[in-house]
């Protein structure tokens, strides 16, 4: 069983080997001079580099800050009108149209707003991370409290909860394994959008730094910087993924449907 | 009919809730609560929205705009549909190049950008390659799985009427897996939109995007308001063709089942 799955692995491993070597020989063969590509080898180094002064883990941290922060804030608002649309059918129909009006906005659109509002910086960025992050919490929470077996939601009557101790004891629980599938795609996200703004215009992070790179006309810094961005989303996916089987094993997977 | 008159009405109460909300936009506007640079009120973005289409500024962005997304899209769709067909349907090709996309899937798509301009400049051809990178994955990954997906027994079938493999992929496995397909095409579309607006704020390209940035730029924000309310229009129209579409495409299964 094991060594089946090694077999499986080694050879998805096959092919994007044999494409950095066939790179690599031909990048050597004709001497490759190009802005923008660069030999496997040249990339290492220069993501070396960038390790060795600090430069790429600034990028990150401020990449990874501004896109945790707006992942919190967007959570949170998010959370807050999706257990309130979910309880109550009146509030839900009544936002309907709001709603739909505002979250097909796409959240790239709001940046030059939030640019002359704020300014460059982290507030513009997060706040835009959290205007994306928003929308799929607040859907996915919705349908999770609508989904929550409605025995439990009478048993919350029948002792007579107060709406704050009934939100906290048995709607957040009841709802967790699918809120958290709804956190896990925002982190996603949170992190595309991140990036996305710092290339578009915001002057900071991993976004900044490849753009500059690409300027600077350092093909093996800018591919670099792609391929520590796309190790950056697939460790957080890979963490995120984790996360959710070890908290809530099976539970989780039916939301993953949703 | 009663059931209808509830809907209605509960359609004309949510509609009235989204009309005070810009009743109250347009209230702290007129009282100044938000600097005027930042804030236009409801009124001054509707003038600028009239005033845009009728010298055709606004038209035009919306076009250069919609024209992006469209030819991105398109490109993305026939490619990602082709791609996916030719490794869904081939067992070989799924255990040796699937896991490779599927590594790739996770990358921020815009990171791609950069390396986009180095190759192509600011161009329209660097657009058009992002969006089209950008919205391929979705209707790609999705076309293998709904390869991957299909009922054995229909491939069983296939396999005793000795069809060819080009008769299999057209007349038993896209049908079967066309609403993954189209459910990717869905979610690229969204992709697309975002793409176009990013590509033409960093190219300068005839769009909306670059309409909101010098609108931004310059501070004329009822202009940038009226932009932005454009882009989230695009955004729901195009969704909505997009469901009706499905709704079309989809009605055979639904029948079937």
């Amino acid at each position: 069983m094991t060594t089946d799955r090694a077999k499986e692995k080694a050879k998805a491993l096959l092919l994007p080997l044999a494409v950095l070597l066939a790179f690599e020989a031909w990048a050597r063969a004709t001497h490759l001079q190009s802005d923008s590509l660069a030999p496997p080898s040249e990339i290492i180094m220069a993501l070396a580099g960038a390790f060795a002064d600090f430069s790429i883990l600034t990028a990150t941290r401020d990449t990874l800050f501004s896109a945790f922060a707006g992942l919190a804030i967007g959570t949170v608002i998010g959370l807050a009108l999706g257990i309130a649309f979910g309880i109550s059918d009146t509030l839900n129909r009544l936002m309907e149209v709001t709603v739909e009006a505002v979250r097909p906005i796409p959240s790239i659109a709001l940046l030059p707003i939030a640019l002359i509002a704020l300014g460059f910086g982290y507030r513009m960025e997060i706040v835009i991370v959290a205007f994306a992050c928003v929308w799929p919490i607040l859907i996915l929470s919705r349908a999770a409290v609508r989904s929550i077996e409605p025995r439990l939601m009478e048993v919350s009557r029948a002792l007579r909860l107060p709406a704050a101790q009934r939100v906290w004891k048995i709607i957040i629980p009841a709802a967790l394994p699918r809120i958290f599938v709804a956190f896990r795609l925002s982190a996603g996200i949170a992190l595309i959008v991140a990036v996305t703004v710092e290339i578009a215009i915001n002057p900071l992070g991993l976004g900044a730094g490849i753009m500059l790179a690409q300027q600077a006309l350092r093909p093996d810094l800018m591919l670099a910087y792609l391929v520590w961005i796309g190790a950056i989303g697939y460790a957080l996916n890979i963490l995120l993924v984790v996360a959710q089987h070890r908290l809530f094993g099976r539970a989780a997977l039916s939301g993953d449907s949703a | 009919m009663n059931r209808n008159a509830t809907v209605w009405l509960w359609r004309a109460a949510s509609f009235a809730v989204a009309a005070s909300f810009i009743a109250l936009w347009q209230l702290i506007a007129n009282l100044k609560l938000v600097s005027p640079v930042f804030l236009p009120g409801p009124d001054r973005a509707w003038t600028s929205l009239v005033r845009g289409f009728s010298n055709g500024d606004l038209g035009n962005k919306l076009a250069g705009t919609l024209e992006h997304m469209a030819y991105g899209w398109l490109a993305a769709s026939i490619a990602g549909i082709a791609i996916g067909a030719i490794i869904g349907s081939s067992r070989i090709m799924r255990t040796y190049v699937a896991p490779s996309l599927e590594f790739l899937r996770p990358l921020p798509v815009s990171a791609i950008i950069p390396v986009a301009i180095a190759m192509l400049g600011l161009t329209q051809a660097m657009a058009l390659f992002v969006i089209a990178f950008g919205a391929i994955w979705p209707i790609m990954l999705a076309t293998i799985h709904g390869f991957a997906a299909v009922e054995p027994r229909l491939y069983e079938v296939a396999r005793s009427l000795q069809m060819s493999r080009l008769a299999v992929i057209f007349k038993v496995a896209l049908p079967s897996a066309s609403p993954d397909i189209l459910a990717g095409m869905r979610l690229s579309l969204t992709v697309a939109l975002i793409l176009s607006v990013v590509c033409e704020i960093l190219a300068g390209l005839d769009g909306l995007g670059h309409w909101v940035l010098l609108s931004a730029r310059a501070f004329r924000s009822a202009d940038l308001f009226a932009g932005v309310i454009l882009l989230g229009l695009t955004g729901y129209v195009t969704s909505v063709a997009m469901s009706m579409a499905e709704h079309r495409l989809l009605a055979w299964q639904a029948a079937q089942r």
